[in-house]
């Protein structure tokens, strides 16, 4: 309990990475909501990426987790660029609206 | 060994928590804020674990840039008034027990293989950069980047630009009936084009047509 090792920060990873999923199935608000639970899901990724390397003593972990984060703020970027766009054209961003492609 | 328990329970709580938050919070506003606080906390159990470069990249590039990019999406698109209506949507709300069913399951499943997960026996051997205590995080980290990932450095700064060209090209708008000037209409036009000589006849005007 009280020495802290590999198990417990990846039980914090999966605990964020559910919580992310969790903020993508139910959430009916708004898209940027659903955004953000990508980004938590990234974030439970680079956790689990970055205690592996601390833990057995490789540094490509941390390299790997730089990569995802750029690739993090790409993909945030991009999607609140598509988000301004709907938006623009359609005047909501409401999850339950958004049906063009009748999915 | 104590007080490291301590500050990790502290702040795996407070990333929890706000983690949480981020989902439920009525207010778009109020998750992006404590998407903040989780990315601070959870930048904080980095550097505490003793990846300084990362903990601290974290914090510039998400609370520095990804947060407030939330923020100005937000603040543009006027959502912040919206109310959640999670639990009490109306009428087909069936995928509410379908999401936790499954979000539940896949946190069992994640549990079950952190708990009974060990390490395969010739893992130690397999290391590819070992770290090198007496170089600081930030030096190893350099190190490594410019020289054996050089290219895939280069490549994410690709990733990078081709995600700003399409996040201009996407968001940028041609408003019609806005005057502006043309440098080339400018510079390229010539005397035909601006001036007329016209004959005038005596005791009578001249009728332009514009």
């Amino acid at each position: 309990m009280l020495s802290i090792g590999l198990g417990h920060y990846l039980t914090l990873a999966a605990i964020i990475f559910t919580i992310g999923i969790v903020g993508i199935f139910l959430n009916r608000k708004n898209i940027i909501v659903i955004l953000m639970s990508i980004e938590l899901i990234l974030l439970a990724v680079n956790i689990n990426l970055v205690s592996f390397s601390i833990f057995i003593n490789d540094l490509s972990g941390q390299v790997f987790t730089l990569f995802i984060l750029t690739v993090a703020a790409a993909e945030a970027a991009i999607g609140l660029a598509i988000i301004v766009v709907y938006y623009r054209n359609s005047g909501t961003i409401r999850v339950e609206e958004i049906d063009k492609l009748k999915g | 060994m104590i007080a490291h328990a301590i500050v990790f329970y502290i702040f795996s709580l407070i990333a929890i928590v706000s983690a949480i938050m981020v989902t439920v919070s009525k207010n778009t506003v109020n998750s992006v804020f404590f998407l903040i606080l989780d990315f601070i906390s959870i930048s904080c159990l980095f550097i505490m674990i003793g990846a300084e470069f990362l903990g601290m990249i974290m914090l510039i590039v998400y609370v520095g840039a990804v947060a407030v990019l939330f923020l100005f999406v937000v603040m543009m698109l006027n959502v912040a008034q919206q109310k959640n209506e999670w639990f009490n949507s109306s009428g087909r709300s069936s995928h509410i027990p379908v999401g936790l069913l499954v979000s539940i399951i896949i946190f069992f499943e994640l549990i079950i293989v952190i708990g009974g997960w060990k390490y395969k026996p010739d893992l130690l051997d397999s290391i590819a950069i070992e770290i090198n205590t007496d170089l600081t995080n930030t030096q190893s980290l350099g190190s490594v980047i410019y020289t054996d990932y050089i290219h895939l450095f280069q490549l994410s700064g690709m990733v990078l630009l081709v995600a700003m060209i399409g996040a201009i090209v996407l968001t940028f708008r041609q408003r019609s009936g806005v005057k502006r000037q043309s440098y080339f209409k400018q510079i390229s036009r010539d005397r035909k084009d601006g001036i007329e000589l016209v004959d005038v006849e005596n005791n009578k005007g001249v009728k332009i047509d514009a």
